[in-house]
């Protein structure tokens, strides 16, 4: 909401429309309880647990070999997907809000596709793809490169995953934002590239960062897709999140806690970034968005 | 358009003439990325389904594992999508007309299941609700209700995962709807509970159905916050993602790709459903 709309209502004097004060208060009540239980309860019980069994545990399951290689992992997965991610989220941007032409309601539809699969279903269009019986698969294998249970699937199946986000961010804005100073900056001479970074960018450049900060929060934490394509070799293709799951079914569930709690935190860092982009620049992000 | 010469006018035929540049290379990198990552693949799934033929293709749908697998993950995400449209329409409510200490917080909290990876939701999950954690002593003492490791797990997890679709498709048209209506409605002599059902629910509606529809399909296709919470008994706590996975660990391509299928298939139609439904609710209350 936007900090003008705030305050405006601030000033209005009392509603005659509105709840009576104990209805209020119990909405509030039980709003309070839902969200409490439902959702802040699993969050405080992941750092509970991870330090349940005192700080040396906590550390010695972070310094495990085995984390140390899938945290590299998560990394380098998030390193690759996102900035796939981005450069097709600008071009998907500027062709449909700053153009008009036919079928691009569709095109944003089909943009949509991967929100609309499961997880393990995604996992597995690339194992039917790149697999031992699939038409690529004896291909690959002839050419050496190994794409399923590897690094390559992992990277693919998590793009596929993040495909939509930065997109769906920053289309809604661009559209809203028009292109009325970009054609000034056409007319007066600057090529495309020059226009799009001295223009588009610093007027999109929060959202961008919105839909990055959702993109790479979903490659570091997703699970059913990359569990379907890693073939979960321990310390070669597991990730924080299927590192997690081994631990957990190891009956190790204080070190499974402490990696769990890593992601957790870089959850907490994206929400708190994105409470603060909201907060400070309202305007300048779309107002309606659908993850 | 009437100055362009025959040629271009009929190659813009099918797009408004621009002065931007740069509209042929996004447009051909959007699609050559879409159909190389997305369309491609899946349509790999279906040529891989078409190659089952009909009758392998429905002997095994029907299959009895796989109809209740199907059953529990369409069940279990109905029922989670109805409780987190009444609780999510109450969240939305409370954020958008109420005062109150914490408030941002709250509004920062509803996006914990989009940013929480759904492993981690699904371990803390199954230690609050195991039948000697916290919240799965309390059920269990009061209602004799067991959460953990059975079916009512996968509708708890479900409802995490689902929570934020409603709210934040409610929540903003919530804050823009015209509380003139709401006066005049107060005016003419209706009641709180009156004016609330008859004249705001009807324009809140499609942004409700669509939250809904969102959280369903979230539901339906998840899978990792629920395989620690449920048992994954065949038949009791199986959902269709798991058996998907277990068809795949014993090299049963076939029946993977059938039971993908049928949840593809369902999945596109509720998209489908969605648009309709901000097509509509942007025709007759002009906003999304």
């Amino acid at each position: 909401m936007s900090e003008a709309a705030t305050a405006a209502r601030r000033k209005t004097p009392r509603q005659v429309i509105g709840e009576g004060p104990r209805t209020r208060f119990v909405l509030i009540a039980v709003a309070l309880a839902f969200l409490g239980l439902m959702l802040i309860a699993p969050l405080l019980v992941v750092f509970i647990e991870a330090f349940s069994r005192g700080l040396g545990v906590y550390l010695e399951a972070l310094a495990m070999p085995d984390t140390m290689s899938a945290l590299q992992l998560t990394l380098l997965v998030a390193a690759i997907a996102v900035p796939a991610n981005l450069v097709f989220g600008v071009a998907a941007s500027w062709a449909i809000a700053k153009f008009d032409f036919k079928g691009k309601s569709f095109l944003l539809t089909l943009i949509d596709l991967p929100f609309a699969v499961s997880p393990v279903v995604s996992g597995l269009i690339f194992v039917l793809l790149f697999g031992a019986n699939s038409v690529l698969g004896p291909w690959l294998q002839d050419m050496g490169i190994q794409v399923l249970f590897a690094v390559p699937g992992i990277v693919i199946a998590t793009i596929f995953i993040t495909f939509p986000f930065v997109a769906r961010e920053l289309i809604p804005l661009m559209q809203q934002q028009g292109s009325s100073e970009e054609e000034a900056a056409v007319s007066l001479g600057a090529g495309g590239w020059r226009t799009f970074f001295l223009v588009t960018l610093p007027n999109v450049k929060w959202g961008l960062l919105y839909g990055v900060l959702l993109c790479n929060a979903r490659a570091m934490g997703e699970f059913g897709a990359v569990s379907v394509v890693s073939g979960h070799i321990r310390g070669q293709t597991n990730t924080l999140p299927l590192h997690i799951e081994i631990l957990y079914n190891d009956n190790k569930a204080a070190a499974a806690f402490a990696v769990a709690s890593l992601l957790a935190m870089l959850a907490l860092v994206t929400l708190a970034v994105k409470t603060m982009l909201e907060a400070r620049f309202a305007g300048s992000l779309a107002a309606q968005r659908r993850h | 358009m009437t100055a362009a010469a025959p040629g271009a006018a009929k190659k813009t035929s099918w797009r408004r003439r621009s002065v931007l540049p740069g509209f042929n290379l996004t447009l051909g990198y959007t699609l050559a990325y879409l159909s190389l990552i997305v369309l491609i693949p899946l349509a790999g799934l279906a040529i891989r389904t078409a190659s089952l033929g009909w009758n392998e293709f429905w002997a095994l749908a029907l299959d009895p594992r796989v109809v209740a697998s199907l059953q529990l993950s369409f069940g279990a995400a109905i029922l989670a999508a109805v409780v987190n449209t009444v609780f999510g329409v109450l969240v939305a409510w409370v954020l958008v007309r109420y005062r109150f200490p914490g408030r941002r917080w709250l509004d920062a909290a509803v996006d914990l299941p989009f940013a929480l990876p759904t492993a981690v939701a699904g371990i803390a999950l199954a230690t609050l609700y195991a039948p000697n954690g916290p919240f799965g002593i309390v059920l269990e003492d009061l209602f004799g209700v067991k959460v953990g490791f059975t079916s009512a797990g996968v509708v708890m997890a479900l409802i995490f995962v689902g929570l934020p679709f409603v709210v934040r498709t409610v929540q903003p048209v919530l804050e823009e709807i015209d509380r003139e209506t709401e006066e005049v409605s107060a005016t003419l002599g209706a009641g709180r509970w009156r004016t609330v059902t008859r004249v705001m629910l009807p324009g809140l509606l499609p942004a409700i159905l669509t939250g809904f529809a969102l959280s369903f399909a979230r539901g339906v296709g998840e899978y990792g916050s629920v395989i620690f919470i449920a048992n994954n008994l065949p038949f009791e706590s199986e959902i269709a993602p798991l058996l998907i996975v277990i068809k795949l660990e014993e090299h049963n391509y076939a029946a993977a790709t059938a039971i993908a299928t049928i949840m593809l298939v369902i999945s596109f139609a509720m998209l489908f459903v969605i648009n309709l439904l901000q097509a509509w609710s942007r025709r007759w209350f002009g906003h999304e």
